[in-house]
């Protein structure tokens, strides 16, 4: 297999509404924006890989073929990937393949949504006949899993807080991140309603519009500073499955151990530096401690609470301020894939973990049964 | 209402309306609008007035011959919003009356502004005139102006025909009857409701259906605060309920309880809606309601 590198990284400031541009516009920004950090054109640019979550959100099907000459593709290959909220994280991983399998050079990976042009909850929620009317949405859906991680664990009720607020204050160091709420505490925390109970306000992610891009490269073909792929893993499980567990899903355990064997890592909490995780509502932070092994079963809140995933803790988990502050679905996990890349790099500016050298990209998506992991370090491997 | 004797309508109206000699300037502007095209004219200082004047305000000197075309956008320098349209108004539905610099203008003209809302049309505003079918020569040729088109809606609409065939047909015809069916994994022996003909575990097939209680427990759930048009009414609870000789828990609403008493473990039982409603539909089960048995320990 190939050596493989992200030697470009570009995102747009993620926000509410980007009024100002077109989707096309949007992606084009990001790609832009990790061609430069290349120091490449597109000219340079083998094939192109599009990730978006479903169609059904902006309502613009197959829209890669629409993007086509935004992303310079005209002519090259281009692959779409969906894999629901994980697509991000798929599309890297798909982008990665191209070049470990030596079918191409130089590969541009981009991810985007453009939530305020959709409504994620209606598309989400697209009642089929014969069944019962139970709108629930993304918070609906987890919510009971993060209750039942609760009762299993028996994590106090501060523990999602803790998170909302950790990732929060991550985010005022990230010129990108959408979310930046000066002075935000626990009492703001707890002081917003329940959407969806136990989920609070302030505990859910924010709808944004965004897209992230990275250039991928062969050995030969590297140019700048490299962030190289040490391990790469997808898996997925059936959402309907007796003895499923959905608060540690198999699926996840399985990615995770694999990705591990491929970089090396036997201790994740004491190999990997740093590490961007797929965190939608905060309860997850504690939730994937476990199911990615940084923490034991049941132990995972207590490794929150002990400060050790903050910035500047032992193990900090989501420097950029995570899902929880910028979430444009289609390319959230990619940003997680992006965010590594950026710290093995030291290139994160403000939310920099100093002398970082292997760090963890991680996405989820569907009914948590969709896994999608890359281990990318400072070192060749 | 009693009408007060002392009270009477008065309309003045000249019959056919004035008629009003526009002289050479202003003719020329109408002239030109007619055919859809902007212009101002130059003072003898260089300025460009739109709409043009036959005297120049600033020296009282006549305005030079020269028509300059401006436009056909503008921007707007000031705007008051109109609440409740009047029957003269040039708009049915509220909008703002608005000074509009036109591209290439020195001077600002009054125009309505179709903006829908006040926010729309701060200072700065980029607006372009909609015209009126049929021109005649008249201010009211432009319609109005409107903001710059920055959004488009786009509707998509997919109908499909969804016939349930196959297992789902059969479980449906079971809540038909008020009952859950489900079937039993050959292989892996895991039972599954709703009734399903392979197991998505181990890939076994599964026999006859195998009718299932209206009773099991709630493994857990969500209390959902979010009201939406197409959800009941908020708080409810959407629950994991496993229903007792399942493997696999069915999403349901709870009911004949309110939401804060919900519990992990709480046997609840289905609560169908009476025979003659009843349709092949999950809507058959109003909800499930506590049994008012002891909970059950989860593992
Ligand atoms: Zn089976």
């Amino acid at each position: 297999m190939n050596r493989c590198a992200v030697i470009g990284v570009g995102q747009t400031r993620y926000t509410t509404k980007r009024r100002d541009v077109s989707i096309a516009g949007l992606v084009r920004e990001a790609a832009l924006r990790a061609l430069e950090d290349a120091g490449l054109t597109f000219k340079d640019i083998d094939a192109v890989v599009v990730g978006k979550a479903p169609d059904l959100f902006e309502g613009v099907m197959m829209p890669e073929s629409y993007l086509a000459d935004a992303l310079g593709a005209a002519g090259k290959p281009v692959t779409r990937v969906h894999t629901a909220g994980s697509v991000g994280g798929s599309t890297a991983l798909v982008g990665a393949s191209l070049i470990q399998g030596g079918v191409h050079d130089r590969v541009l990976v981009v991810a985007f949504e453009k939530q305020s042009e959709s409504n994620a909850t209606w598309a989400l929620s697209t009642h089929l006949p014969f069944s019962a009317s139970l709108v629930v949405g993304a918070g609906g859906y987890f919510a009971p899993h993060i209750r039942e991680y609760m009762r299993r664990s028996g994590a106090p009720a501060h523990i999602g807080t803790l998170v909302a607020v950790k990732d929060r204050l991550n985010a005022l160091k990230n010129p990108y991140a959408h979310l930046r709420i000066p002075g935000i505490d626990q009492a703001m925390v707890e002081s917003t309603p329940m959407l969806w109970e136990p989920i609070r306000y302030l505990e859910t992610c924010p709808s944004s519009d965004g897209a992230c891009a990275l250039v991928l490269a062969s050995e030969d073909k590297v140019t700048g500073t490299p962030a190289w792929v040490h391990g790469a893993a997808m898996r997925s499980e059936p959402i309907f499955r007796a003895g499923r567990d959905t608060v540690s899903p198999q699926a996840g355990k399985d990615c995770a151990a694999d990705v591990y064997r491929q970089a090396g890592v036997c201790d994740p909490r004491r190999d990997i530096d740093v590490a961007e995780v797929y965190v939608p509502f905060s309860w997850y932070e504690p939730m994937w401690l476990e199911n990615l092994g940084f923490a034991a079963e049941g132990e995972g809140w207590k490794l929150t609470e002990s400060g050790a995933t903050a910035l500047d803790g032992d193990i900090p988990w989501n420097a950029s301020g995570g899902v929880l502050s910028s979430n444009p679905i289609g390319a959230s996990g990619l940003i997680r894939f992006a965010e590594a890349a950026l710290q093995v790099r030291g290139m994160a500016g403000e939310h920099q973990v100093d002398g970082a050298r292997l760090a963890l990209g991680h996405a989820y998506g569907g009914g948590a049964q969709f896994f999608a992991m890359w281990i990318v370090g400072r070192e060749r491997p | 209402m009693p009408s007060d004797p002392l009270v009477a309508r008065h309309v003045l109206e000249f019959p056919g309306g004035y008629t009003r000699t526009t002289g050479p300037v202003i003719g020329r502007f109408l002239t030109e609008l007619r055919a859809r095209r902007l212009v101002g004219v130059r003072t003898a200082e260089g300025r460009v007035l739109v709409p043009p004047l036959e005297y120049d305000p600033a020296t009282g000197d006549p305005v030079t011959g020269e028509y300059v075309e401006v436009g056909p956008a503008g921007t707007v320098t000031a705007s008051a919003w109109v609440r409740e349209p009047r029957a003269a108004h040039p708009l049915d539905r509220p909008f703002a009356w608005a000074l509009i610099r036109l591209d290439g203008a020195d001077t600002a003209l009054v125009h309505a502004v179709d903006a829908g809302d006040p926010r729309a049309v701060p200072p700065g505003t980029r607006v372009w005139p909609v015209w009126k079918d049929a021109p005649t020569g008249q201010i009211t040729d432009i319609a109005y102006f409107a903001p710059e088109v920055t959004k488009i809606v786009s509707p998509v609409r997919a109908e499909y025909r969804l016939r349930a065939g196959g297992a789902l047909r059969v479980f449906l015809e079971g809540v038909a009857r008020g009952v859950f069916l489900g079937g039993r994994c050959a292989r892996c022996d895991q039972v599954y409701v709703p009734y399903r003909t392979s197991c998505p575990e181990c890939g076994g097939r599964i026999g006859e259906p195998v009718e299932l209680p209206g009773t099991g427990v709630i493994t857990t759930f969500a209390i959902n605060n979010l009201p939406d048009p197409r959800a009941p009414e908020v708080p409810f609870v959407s629950a994991y309920v496993l229903l007792d000789g399942a493997d696999i828990p069915m999403i349901a609403l709870i009911g004949d309880v309110p939401a804060h008493e919900v519990r992990q473990g709480m046997r609840v039982r289905a609560v169908w809606v009476p025979e003659e409603e009843r349709t092949p539909s999950m809507a058959n089960v109003r909800w499930f309601a506590p049994t008012g048995e002891p909970d059950m320990e989860l593992s």
